[in-house]
C-alpha cells in the first residue's frame, strides 16, 4: 500500500469581491508519492501551498483538479482517514475539555471505548509527558503543551500514516527536540510520517526524503543526499598563520578569497583540488595550518536556490 | 450513529460549561419567579398573569439560548479552527452537524425542564392550580426552540456568528408574523405580490403555530390533534432545515 499518492493535484481559489474575481492558483499540478515507513519532509516558504496540500488530503478543501490517495483509498472517502493521524498547524482544540477528556473524545470518534480506550489515553499522555496535566483544561495549556497533546490526539487511533502540519513551529529548542525524537520513534514503529515545515535543520536531521514546494509548484523531490549532492564539496575554508604578506598574496592566486585577521588568514578555496597547493605553500613559506573545513551544499542552500528561482 | 452521539455528548458538555447558559437560565428563573410579585399587583387575574409570565419566561430565555448558543455551533468551530482536527477523523460532515444539533437540543430540553420546574414551583407558591395543558404549552415551546436551533445551525453553516445571529433573529420575528403576510396578500389582491406573500407564508416557519400560551393562560383546552400536527410540522421543518444545512456544509471549504 502506498501511504500517500498525489497526481496532478491542483487548487485554485477565487478571491476578492470584484467581478471577475481574482484567480489564485495555490497548488499547481502536484505529483508526489510518499513511501511506506519513511519520514517525508514537505518544505516550502510561507504561502507555498503546504497546508493547502494537507487540507486537500484530509478533505477540508476540495481539489480543483487532480487526484490523491491515502493508503490507496481516494481522498474524500471518509474511510480513507481511518488509518491517518493528523496534527493541524497551531492546533486549536476544545479548550473546555481536560487533557484526558480531549483524548477520550477523539478516541471515541474512531469507535474506541471502554478500558481499551482508557489504556490508550494513559499510554499517550505518558508518551507526550502530559500525565500530570490530564485533569487540566486545555485553556490553561501552554503552546508547547498544546502541541504535545495535539500529537497525542494524532496517534489515538494508532495510525499507519501520520500527517503533521508545522509540528515544530513556535516550540522552544527542547520542545523541537522532543517532537523530533517522537517522530523518529514513530518511524521505528513502522509508521509513515509526512510533515510540513520550514525549519530546515530538523528536516536534515530526521527526514529520509523531502519535497520542496514553491508557489504551489513542486521544485525538487528526493533523498536529501541526492538533492544536495552526497560528496560535492562546494568550498574549503582554511585558517592559516605565520604567512608573510607575499605568501598571502600567493595564496590569493589559488583561486579563492583571503581575509587577514591579525596573524591569521582565512583562505577560502573553490574546491578540494586546491588544498595540496595551499599545503605546499605553507611548507615552503614556513606557515602553519590552524584548521581546514570542507563545506558541502546544505539543504538550506538548495532551499534558498529553489525559492529564489521564481 | 455512534459518532453522532459522541459529537452530541461533547456538544452537551460544551454548552453545560458555557457561562452564558447559566446567566440566561438565572434570568429566566428570575422572570418566572417575579410572576408572583407581579400577579399580586392585579385583582382577580393573578393566576393568568403567573401563567402568562412563566410561559413567556421559558419561551424568551429558551429562544435566547437557542440563538446565541446555536449560531456558534458550527461557525465558531470554523472560526476557532477546532473543526480541522475533527473533520480529519473518519466522520461525515452531516454526522458532525447532526451531532452538534442534537447536543444543543439536549441542552435546550434540560434547560426547559429546569425552567418548567421553576414555573411549577412558582404556581405552587402562588397557589395556582397545576394543569396538564401547561405542560402542552411547554412542549410546544420546546418544539419551537428546536426549529429555531435548526435555523441557527443552517445560518451558521454559511456565514459568520454575527450574521447568523441577525438572520436567525430576523427569521424568528418573521416566523411570528407569517399569518399577517398571508392576510396582507389576500387584502392586496395584486397577482405577483399576493403570490410572493403566499410563497413566503408557506416557506417561512410559522412559529405562531407553536404558541398556545394565551389559550393555556386563559384555561382553554388544547386539542390533542392540534398538538400532534404542531409536533409533526415542527419535526418536518427541522428535518428540511437540517437537510439544507448538511447540503451547504458538505460543499463548505475550510481555508
Amino acid at each position: 500500500m502506498t501511504p500517500i499518492r498525489i497526481e496532478g493535484l491542483t487548487k485554485v481559489f477565487h478571491v476578492g469581491l470584484g467581478w471577475p474575481r481574482r484567480v489564485v492558483t495555490v497548488l499547481d499540478h502536484l505529483d508526489l508519492e510518499v513511501h511506506q515507513g519513511e519520514i517525508f519532509g514537505f518544505l516550502g516558504p510561507n504561502g507555498a501551498g503546504k497546508t493547502t496540500t494537507i487540507k486537500l488530503l484530509l478533505g477540508l478543501l476540495m481539489p480543483t483538479a487532480g487526484q490523491a490517495w491515502l493508503l490507496d483509498q481516494e481522498i474524500g472517502d471518509v474511510a480513507s482517514k481511518r488509518q491517518i493521524g493528523f496534527l493541524p498547524e497551531s492546533p486549536y482544540f476544545y479548550e473546555y475539555l481536560t487533557g484526558e477528556e480531549f483524548l477520550t473524545f477523539y478516541g471515541q470518534l474512531f469507535g474506541l471505548n471502554g478500558t481499551g480506550l482508557a489504556r490508550t489515553v494513559d499510554r499517550l499522555l505518558d508518551m507526550v509527558r502530559m500525565d500530570e496535566a490530564r485533569r487540566l483544561p486545555l485553556r490553561k495549556f501552554s503552546k508547547g503543551m498544546l502541541q504535545r497533546i495535539g500529537l497525542a490526539q494524532a496517534l489515538i487511533n494508532d495510525p499507519q500514516v501520520v500527517i503533521l502540519d508545522e509540528p515544530m513551529s513556535g516550540l522552544d529548542p527542547i520542545g523541537r527536540r522532543e517532537v523530533r525524537d517522537l517522530i523518529l520513534r514513530l518511524k521505528d514503529q513502522g509508521k509513515t510520517i509526512f510533515f510540513s515545515t520550514h525549519i530546515l535543520p530538523d528536516v536534515e536531521m530526521i527526514c529520509d526524503r523531502v519535497a520542496i514546494l514553491v508557489k504551489g509548484k513542486l521544485r525538487a523531490v528526493g533523498a536529501i543526499h541526492d538533492l544536495v549532492g552526497a560528496s560535492a564539496v562546494t568550498s574549503v575554508e582554511a585558517v592559516v598563520e605565520g604567512l608573510s604578506d607575499v605568501a598571502v598574496l600567493e595564496a590569493t592566486g589559488l583561486g579563492g578569497a583571503v581575509i587577514q585577521r591579525g596573524a591569521q588568514a582565512m583562505v577560502t578555496l573553490p574546491d578540494e583540488r586546491a588544498v595540496p597547493a595551499l599545503l605546499a605553500l605553507l611548507v615552503r613559506q614556513g606557515g602553519r595550518l590552524v584548521s581546514l573545513t570542507p563545506h558541502k551544499r546544505s539543504l538550506e542552500d538548495l532551499f534558498v536556490t529553489e525559492v529564489g528561482r521564481t | 450513529m455512534t459518532r453522532i452521539l459522541v459529537i452530541a455528548r461533547n456538544t452537551f458538555r460544551e454548552t453545560l460549561r458555557d457561562r452564558i447558559l447559566y446567566n440566561l437560565l438565572f434570568f429566566g428563573l428570575l422572570m418566572i419567579g417575579s410572576a408572583i410579585l407581579l400577579g399580586s399587583l392585579t385583582i382577580g387575574e393573578q393566576a393568568r398573569l403567573i401563567k402568562d409570565i412563566g410561559l413567556a419566561g421559558i419561551n424568551i430565555f429558551g429562544v435566547l439560548i437557542a440563538i446565541f448558543v446555536g449560531i456558534g455551533l458550527v461557525s465558531k468551530e470554523i472560526e476557532r479552527r477546532t473543526i480541522y482536527s475533527i473533520l480529519a477523523k473518519p466522520i461525515h460532515r452531516a454526522e458532525f452537524l447532526l451531532g452538534r444539533y442534537l447536543g444543543l437540543a439536549a441542552t435546550l430540553a434540560v434547560n426547559s425542564v429546569v425552567m418548567a420546574a421553576g414555573f411549577c414551583l412558582t404556581l405552587v407558591v402562588g397557589q395556582v392550580e397545576l394543569d396538564l395543558s401547561l405542560l402542552s404549552a411547554v412542549g410546544l415551546i420546546v418544539v419551537e426552540l428546536l426549529v429555531i436551533t435548526a435555523m441557527a445551525v443552517l445560518c451558521s453553516t454559511f456565514t459568520t456568528p454575527m450574521l447568523s445571529a441577525t438572520f436567525t433573529l430576523s427569521l424568528y420575528v418573521i416566523g411570528h408574523l407569517t399569518d399577517d403576510l398571508r392576510t396582507l396578500g389576500a387584502k392586496l389582491q395584486h397577482g405577483p405580490t399576493t403570490w410572493l406573500l403566499d410563497g413566503l407564508y408557506y416557506t417561512l416557519p410559522n412559529l405562531d403555530y407553536f404558541n398556545v400560551k394565551a389559550q393555556v393562560a386563559h384555561g382553554i383546552a388544547i386539542e390533542s390533534s392540534y398538538l400532534w400536527s404542531a409536533w409533526a410540522y415542527g419535526t418536518a421543518y427541522c428535518a428540511v432545515l437540517l437537510l439544507l444545512a448538511c447540503v451547504i456544509f458538505q460543499q463548505r471549504e475550510f481555508r
